[in-house]
């Protein structure tokens, strides 16, 4: 038994660690989602599938699972097209091509933080002196109230622009990856067979060989959008609170589960467990669609 | 063509530098030059005693947040690498009748986005009492299944030959794994290191749940907590955002090529 000790003096400092703090808070949080424990981590009441039930009928916890929905059809086709265009047009340069590729990635740098204090506060920032108000100023259009607007909803534009300027580099580098992956032979046999040097490579050629990559960073894309916090958290939240709307899934669990209004673990516990299933379930089912 | 191409790079390229310049515009400009009806587009003169007067201020505790954000990020840099890289070549070369099993343990938790069960890991770290604690703050952040996995697939291709002639000098695994494949794998380990850094640096939900004490806040949060207050020096509050970035600009200048390795590493597996 000489390699069972040495696998477990190899392994067993991160497995006792994975045990510990992913796999006794999950088990944890399933036996509290399952009880009434509110301002407390020990299960005082037994109460069965009732947490369940109240947030698959919670309007709210329901919304948010809509305002996912919203966000992820804006931001995850933008970004996949946005981040292929970039690395297309970086990959076909020759001169200054590290100075684009660097500035395009800079953006990751930022913290979502930082990113929503520019975006909040300068440049849609609702007066006049804001940056976006600025321009339409010289267009003679009258200054928009960007993050407190809900009908038009301009919130979402200051969110989407905000996601695509921070992950458009971090996509880029892993288009520009796959795009030197590609044997070259398979773009000059193209030519030779008479295939444009724009659309048809692209489409014949290009997409095809990029398949693995596309279909990993659509479900990057997906799970990032799922796991949206940081900049609606900055950008709508108040020290009075949240708004009504643009909820996203993290940002209600947070405000259930540890907000000023109680600590309710038993339903935030529960709102948990139907996340990560249905995180869970998108990533098995496009795991599927990869290894096929 | 050709031309367009380098416009329409250009165009972009100026859209994605305006966010730094208005951290530093108005970082060094004065509140009425920020608020003037009429754009500026650089401050009049430079206000370099903007930073002396944010250092000055009591209620941003900017110095000790980003020596707490540092201590976070080197801790959890340094761990990960040590842990993952550990368990992921005892998952690539110990052969051992359960590894199979702990290996689908492992990558079970890549399904599970660590985001998503910040309420049950708080209430397992508030039940060990490490609520604005420097424990909590770095711990549950280590064991990352995903760095874990990258490694074992990085080692399954480590040449074995090198290996099998530490075995003849009789070099154990610990010897072999600390002798000859780390210092052989300096690469990979700075590429995942510096993935590791940036994104520990730029981490907000997490800090935010646990650091509830000001003394223990990240420069994240002491960042958020000032943008979502109702009073604040907007001056200080893009002085305090443009040197809470410095750190990570620096790194992307100085360490590009392991950046890009690193994000193409841990992307395209994942």
């Amino acid at each position: 038994m000489k390699n069972g000790r040495a696998f477990w003096l190899f392994v067993g400092p991160f497995a006792a660690g994975l045990l510990v703090f992913v796999y006794v808070p999950i088990g944890w949080s399933v036996l509290l989602s399952f009880f009434e424990a509110r301002n407390t981590v020990t299960p005082s009441e037994f109460v069965g599938l009732r947490n369940y039930a109240d947030m698959l009928t919670d309007r709210p916890f329901l919304a948010s699972l809509g305002t996912f929905s919203v966000f992820a059809a804006f931001i995850v086709p933008l970004t996949f097209v946005l981040a292929l265009a970039l690395a297309l047009l970086v990959n076909q340069i020759s001169f200054m091509q590290a100075f684009f590729r660097s500035v395009f990635f800079l953006p990751t740098a930022c913290s979502y933080v930082v990113a929503s204090l520019v975006w909040k506060l300068s440049i849609f920032n609702g007066v006049r002196f804001g940056l976006a108000n600025t321009v339409l100023g010289w267009f003679g259009a009258e200054p928009v109230a960007w993050t407190v607007s809900t009908s038009p909803p301009w919130y979402w534009l200051v969110l989407v622009t905000l996601r695509l300027w921070l992950q458009l580099g971090f996509y880029m580098i892993l288009f520009i990856a796959g795009l030197q992956r590609i044997p070259r032979h398979l773009y000059e046999a193209a030519w030779i067979d008479g295939a444009s040097r724009g659309w048809q490579t692209l489409r014949y050629i290009t997409m095809p060989q990029l398949r693995t990559t596309s279909v990993a960073v659509l479900l990057l894309l997906l799970i990032a959008a799922y796991q949206a916090f940081d900049e609606f958290y900055n950008v709508l939240g108040t020290d009075r609170g949240y708004p009504p709307f643009a909820r996203p899934p993290l940002i209600y669990l947070y405000y259930t589960a540890l907000g000023s209004g109680g600590q309710d673990f038993g339903h935030g516990s529960a709102g948990a467990v139907l996340l990560t299933l249905l995180i869970a379930g998108v990533t098995l089912a496009q795991g599927r669609v990869i290894t096929r | 063509m050709k031309a367009l191409r380098y416009l329409a790079l250009s165009v972009a390229a100026v859209l994605f530098l305006v966010p730094f310049y208005l951290v530093l515009r108005n970082g060094l400009a004065t509140e009425q030059e920020i608020t003037a009806p009429s754009w500026t587009f650089w401050p009049e003169e430079v206000h370099w005693e903007n930073f002396a007067e944010l250092l000055a201020n009591p209620a941003v505790p900017l110095v000790r947040s980003m020596v707490n954000s540092l201590v976070v990020a080197v801790l959890q840099t340094a761990g990960q690498l040590l842990l993952c890289g550990l368990a992921g070549y005892g998952l690539a070369r110990i052969p051992y009748r359960y590894a199979n099993v702990v290996l689908y343990l492992v990558v079970a938790t890549l399904m599970i986005p660590a985001a998503v069960t910040f309420v049950p890991t708080f209430v397992v770290v508030s039940t060990l009492g490490w609520v604005s604690d420097l424990r909590g703050l770095v711990v549950p952040g280590l064991f990352s299944g995903f760095t874990a996995f990258l490694f074992r697939q990085y080692f399954l291709n480590f040449p074995r030959e090198l290996e099998e002639a530490a075995r003849i000098d009789g070099l154990g695994h610990w010897g072999t794994y600390w002798r000859i494949v780390v210092p052989n794998s300096k690469g990979f380990f700075a590429a995942l290191g510096v993935i590791a850094f940036v994104t520990s640096w730029n981490q907000f939900l997490w800090p935010l749940v646990i650091a509830q004490d000001q003394d223990s806040w990240t420069v994240q949060v002491a960042l958020s907590t000032f943008l979502t207050s109702q009073s604040i020096d907007v001056v200080q509050l893009y002085l305090a955002a443009a040197i809470s970035i410095s750190p990570l600009v620096v790194v992307f200048v100085a360490m590009q090529r392991l950046l890009v390795r690193g994000v193409a590493e841990t992307g395209i597996k994942g």
